[in-house]
């Protein structure tokens, strides 16, 4: 369970984590710029288990896979956005961090709500407003790969056990 | 059933007699790319892997342009990164600064990637090299690392839209960068989303290789995968001379299919002006006329190349630049800063008091040599208007082609051309 930060849509990659910050890529240096040109207070006051909820094409511009991990180590569980762009898509299941598409969950969430995602089912309880929505759940592997942290650990987990 | 360019060379790549939209393929690369800002997170990622060696020695080409010749000592050390590793690994494609440029004016410029080519860069716009036939689209630090290491990587084939430009005849002043535009403004931002873009057509046909380059840099402001043309007698004139290896051209079959057809008058697309803080806030130049600017930017891998500087020095021989005005103008390689030099175009530049950088992203990121302060605006050639893109988070950067983005610094406000031209 945790707390919605809301944003709009279009919330591209250069808010999330600014090329001014790219000349690092420490994980804890990232978190600590995480969405500082959409607010300049979220980096500080987003605990862990929090959630982002975004509008449509979340995740459009540069490549930068500091985008997920900058989010990821700001201790994010999940986002949940009308929909991605394609690059951040698949940066962010390639370091494990879950999205979900879900446009009436977008409509039925706001700024501050608490909320509970079950990852598992795809399932998300508005806490604050008593709503549930369903998104579709990511299949096993996947879920998997997820836990494992990302494609590149999950791999190596598979290479071992094979 | 017939297939678009853009299916036939990832069937070609998958050992695929033919593929359909939708598909999830596997497919063998012929380049792999990543930059300062990227490669080190993809080489720590590869690391991780547990690989020391990469697929082909000859395939992966790292490119530090971003925060080169380096910023600060954080970006030294990422420099370096690259550095060790090219060298660990006996990359062929790899330069200096001295050498380096814009990685997506580089590339093409050297033959590093030709036609036919199935490319994978840790750069959102390597959709750049499209502009060759080629299919090539960004990815992050996670699958380049992985690219590197098999020399594959999976893909859904994506639906293709195509853009059928009738006519050859433009507006004067009228380039790639405003045809691209113009496209971004009708269908959004994430108008082209997942898709290929296949630019075709008389007007099309018309258009040299720096246009084309221009408009394929820009399929990702649309949300596309690829922004790809058919070769023609330009795109292999172009290539003849560059080539170091084989090549292959691919064309799109008649009766190929298409999630949509747009017919486009070249003669109705005027001169184009991106309004922050999204490439599809697109307007003509004349609605934006008057806005007061701080800072002009001509360069970038989208018009760093040397028809964009042509137009540039045109504009700007026997002018001033506005006293009130930074203009900053950037070459995409070292060979485009040489051959206007040898033209007597940076001599141009410098008369008109334009401050001329070695081959850099620099400012187009926000990264260095020509930062926005609060409140303070761009007018810029490059390809993004993000808040904070520039600068401070309050500042606001308007997008151009260079002819517009020229007069605008003499006149110290955004002007038509033909303006300062009279």
């Amino acid at each position: 369970m945790g707390k919605a930060w809301k944003f709009g849509h279009d919330i591209d990659t250069d808010v999330i984590i600014p090329a001014r910050y790219l000349n690092r890529s420490e994980l804890d240096f990232l978190a600590s710029h995480c969405m500082e040109d959409a607010d300049p207070a979220f980096a500080q006051n987003v605990k862990e288990g929090d959630i982002i909820v975004g509008g449509k094409n979340f995740g459009c511009g540069s490549s930068r896979e500091h985008a997920p991990l900058a989010i990821k180590a700001a201790g994010i569980k999940v986002i949940i956005a009308d929909s991605y762009a394609r690059i951040f898509y698949r940066n962010s299941l390639n370091i494990g961090m879950p999205i979900l598409e879900c446009p009436e969950a977008v409509q039925g969430i706001e700024n501050g709500d608490e909320v509970n995602v079950d990852l598992e089912t795809g399932r998300i309880e508005n806490i604050t407003k008593k709503a549930f929505f369903q998104a579709r759940p990511f299949p096993p592997f996947m879920q998997e790969l997820i836990k494992a942290g990302g494609l590149i650990p999950y791999v190596k987990e598979h290479k071992k056990n094979a | 059933m017939g297939m678009t360019i853009s299916e036939k060379i990832l069937a070609a790549h998958a050992g695929l007699e033919q593929v359909a939209p939708g598909e999830i393929i596997n497919a063998k690369l012929d380049i792999v790319l990543a930059n300062d800002v990227t490669g080190p997170v993809a080489i720590k990622e590869f690391g991780k892997l547990g690989m020391t060696e990469v697929f082909d020695k000859e395939k992966v080409a790292l490119v530090p342009d971003h925060f080169t010749p380096n910023k600060d000592i954080a970006s030294a050390e990422q420099c370096k990164i690259l550095r060790v590793f090219a060298k660990e690994q006996q990359l062929t494609h790899y330069w200096e600064s001295g050498q380096v440029g814009i990685e997506h004016c580089l590339l093409p410029e050297q033959g590093v990637v030709l036609p036919g080519d199935l490319i994978i860069g840790a750069d959102s716009h390597t959709c750049t090299y499209g502009a060759l036939g080629a299919f090539a689209t960004g990815v992050g630090s996670t699958d380049c690392a992985a690219g590197m290491a098999t020399g594959e990587a999976w893909f859904r084939v994506p639906e293709s839209l195509k853009f059928v430009f009738h006519g050859s005849k433009f507006q004067p002043w009228v380039g790639g960068k405003d045809l691209i535009l113009y496209i971004i403004g009708m269908i959004g931002v994430d108008g082209a989303r997942y898709k290929a873009m296949e630019f075709a057509g008389e007007g099309i046909k018309a258009l040299s290789m720096d246009n084309r380059f221009t408009m394929a840099n820009m399929a990702i402001e649309a949300g596309a995968k690829v922004g790809i043309f058919e070769p023609d007698e330009k795109t292999l004139e172009y290539v003849k001379a560059r080539a170091k290896r084989d090549y292959k051209v691919y064309n799109s079959d008649k009766d190929a299919s298409y999630e949509k057809i747009f017919d486009i008058n070249t003669e109705d697309i005027p001169l184009q002006v991106a309004f922050p803080h999204l490439p599809e806030n697109t307007k003509s130049v004349d609605e934006a006329s008057g806005i007061k600017i701080d800072q002009v930017v001509i360069g970038s891998c989208t018009n760093g190349r040397l028809e964009d500087l042509q137009i540039t020095a045109e504009i700007l021989k026997g002018k001033k630049v506005h006293p009130e005005i930074r203009c900053l103008i950037f070459p995409g390689t070292q060979a485009i800063y040489l051959e206007a030099l040898r033209r007597g175009w940076i001599e141009t530049f410098i008369e008109a008091g334009v401050a001329v950088s070695t081959p850099t992203c620099g400012p187009c990121l926000g990264g260095h040599m020509g930062i926005l302060a609060k409140g303070e605006r761009s007018l810029a050639t490059t390809n993004r208007n993000f808040v904070g893109r520039m600068g401070h988070p309050e500042s606001e950067v308007y997008l151009s082609n260079p002819a517009v983005a020229a007069a605008s610094a003499i006149r110290g406000e955004i002007v038509h051309p033909r303006e300062v031209a009279k």
